[in-house]
């Protein structure tokens, strides 16, 4: 199962890459390939050129940069999910990056691949909402910073221009706790989710101070569940279950192949309660 | 496009289409047909090969993307007459039935146990989490895994099954 014809370019940097987008509309930058590569296969999408950043240097690792943690545009998922300082300060990510595809998809997926490919029921745009993430894209005219609330557009679309590249995701070190949960459509944590619900919480004094929770996999797009935020703040944990009633306050829930609407509602406060109550205890 | 790697310790070449994935550049190309093409969308990782050591779905990555890579086939798992000790698993533990899945299970639980030499039965299961199997019922897959671990790790394998059932 061939895709159809195209251009391939394998950039020697970003500029380089950028230029390339800039210069051919329709071009489709690639990293790792786990999502495009099916995607050309199946025909749902033929870009008359491939833009290849897999051979760029320096964009492979995970830094820890003081107030925030930086994750470079050629890190895996396997790399994310095996990262101790990810694992200390950004719990939530590394477990959604952990169940993210297979072991072969994590070795050559990447965190930021799937941010901007934004599939509206991949596993790491739920933690990025939950967590503040900041993406960073670089363009013709530079680099711009934008919020994971502002990131996840619609399904598949993300707020990159056309000529714009994921280069890094940055991870604010907020204190606090944070887990992912999610059913996969494979049951337990295997496969996209069906329902998966990331959690960050600041306690003080036993009183949920802050909080943030993204939910993935029932909507049109991975959402923060505002609701539940808002019923949540300034509750101890005994308020958790009926901050998980709010979950799907502004979020349209889509029926699919692998649920109801009304499943996927259900599930969706089901796996808020988990997260939350796994985010407090971490953050307690 | 030129682009040149080593398969099985083979320096090759070849000269192919952008769109060429490496499985298919493995199988027509090089003739080395042991490397089987499943689903085709990703799922069922029939195609896995080692890519500088790592389990790949070779049916989800371009033969230009290989360039300068080492790749490892299950042709290149034994060496000379010897099984490799995954392969010697999947004999002595039955872990195969029509064979279909079996080059990519073999190649995924190799990774499986040079990343991680003693996994739990949990462990095993998950790794193998991108392979599918029709036949089997993973059980005997698992067992091979198993025996394969402790091979490598110098110790005898666990009893089989039906060693245990006869006593």
């Amino acid at each position: 199962m061939y895709p159809r014809q195209f251009e391939y370019v394998a950039a020697g940097s970003i500029e380089e890459a950028v230029g390339v987008l800039a210069a051919n509309p329709g071009a489709k930058v690639m990293s790792g390939g786990m999502s495009l590569i099916p995607m050309m296969k199946l025909r749902l999408l033929s870009p008359e050129t491939v833009v290849d950043i897999g051979r760029v240097s320096g964009l492979d690792a995970i830094e820890d940069k003081g107030d925030y943690i930086s994750v470079g545009a050629l890190v895996r998922h396997g790399a994310v999910a095996t990262s101790a300082v990810i694992g200390e300060h950004a719990t939530a990510l590394g477990q959604a990056a952990s169940w993210t595809g297979d072991p072969q998809v994590r070795n050559r997926g990447t965190l930021c691949g799937a941010l901007a490919h934004a599939d509206l029921a991949a596993d790491t745009p739920a933690a990025a909402l939950a967590l503040g993430m900041t993406m960073v894209a670089q363009g013709p005219n530079g680099t711009r910073e934008i919020a994971a609330s502002d990131f996840f557009v619609d399904s598949l679309m993300s707020a990159l221009s056309p000529d714009e590249i994921l280069v890094e995701a940055r991870i604010p070190k907020r204190g606090g706790g944070s887990a992912y949960d999610k059913l996969g459509r494979r049951g337990g944590h295997s496969d996209y989710a069906v329902a998966g619900v990331a959690s960050w919480v600041a306690m003080s004094d036993g009183v949920v101070t802050d909080c943030a929770i993204g939910i993935t996999g029932v909507g049109t797009k991975p959402t923060l569940a505002v609701g539940a935020m808002e019923a949540l703040r300034g509750q101890g944990p005994d308020g958790i279950a009926a901050a998980a009633d709010r979950a799907l306050e502004g979020i349209t829930v889509l029926e699919d192949l692998y649920g109801s609407e009304a499943y996927k509602a259900h599930l969706a406060k089901v796996y808020t309660r988990r997260s939350l109550e796994q985010a407090v205890a971490a953050a307690s | 496009m030129k682009v040149s790697m080593t398969v099985n310790g083979r320096l090759v070449n070849g000269d192919v289409e952008p769109r060429t994935l490496l499985v298919h550049f493995i199988r027509e190309e090089l003739a080395l047909t042991g490397t089987h093409i499943g689903c085709e969308t990703s799922y069922c990782g029939a195609c896995t090969v080692h890519v500088d050591g790592e389990a790949t779905k070779s049916c989800t990555m371009l033969a230009v993307q290989a360039e300068g890579a080492s790749i490892t086939t299950i042709e290149g798992m034994a060496m000379g007459d010897e099984l490799h000790p995954v392969q010697e698993g999947f004999w002595e533990r039955h872990g195969l039935q029509c064979g279909y899945c079996t080059p990519g299970m073999i190649m995924s639980g190799a990774a499986l146990i040079a990343a991680n030499p003693s996994p739990t039965e949990d462990e095993i299961r998950h790794g193998i989490e991108g392979n599918l199997c029709r036949c089997t019922g993973y059980h005997n897959i698992v067992k091979s895994i198993e025996y394969a671990a402790a091979k490598a790790r110098g110790e005898t394998p666990p009893p089989a099954d039906w060693e245990e059932a006869v006593v």
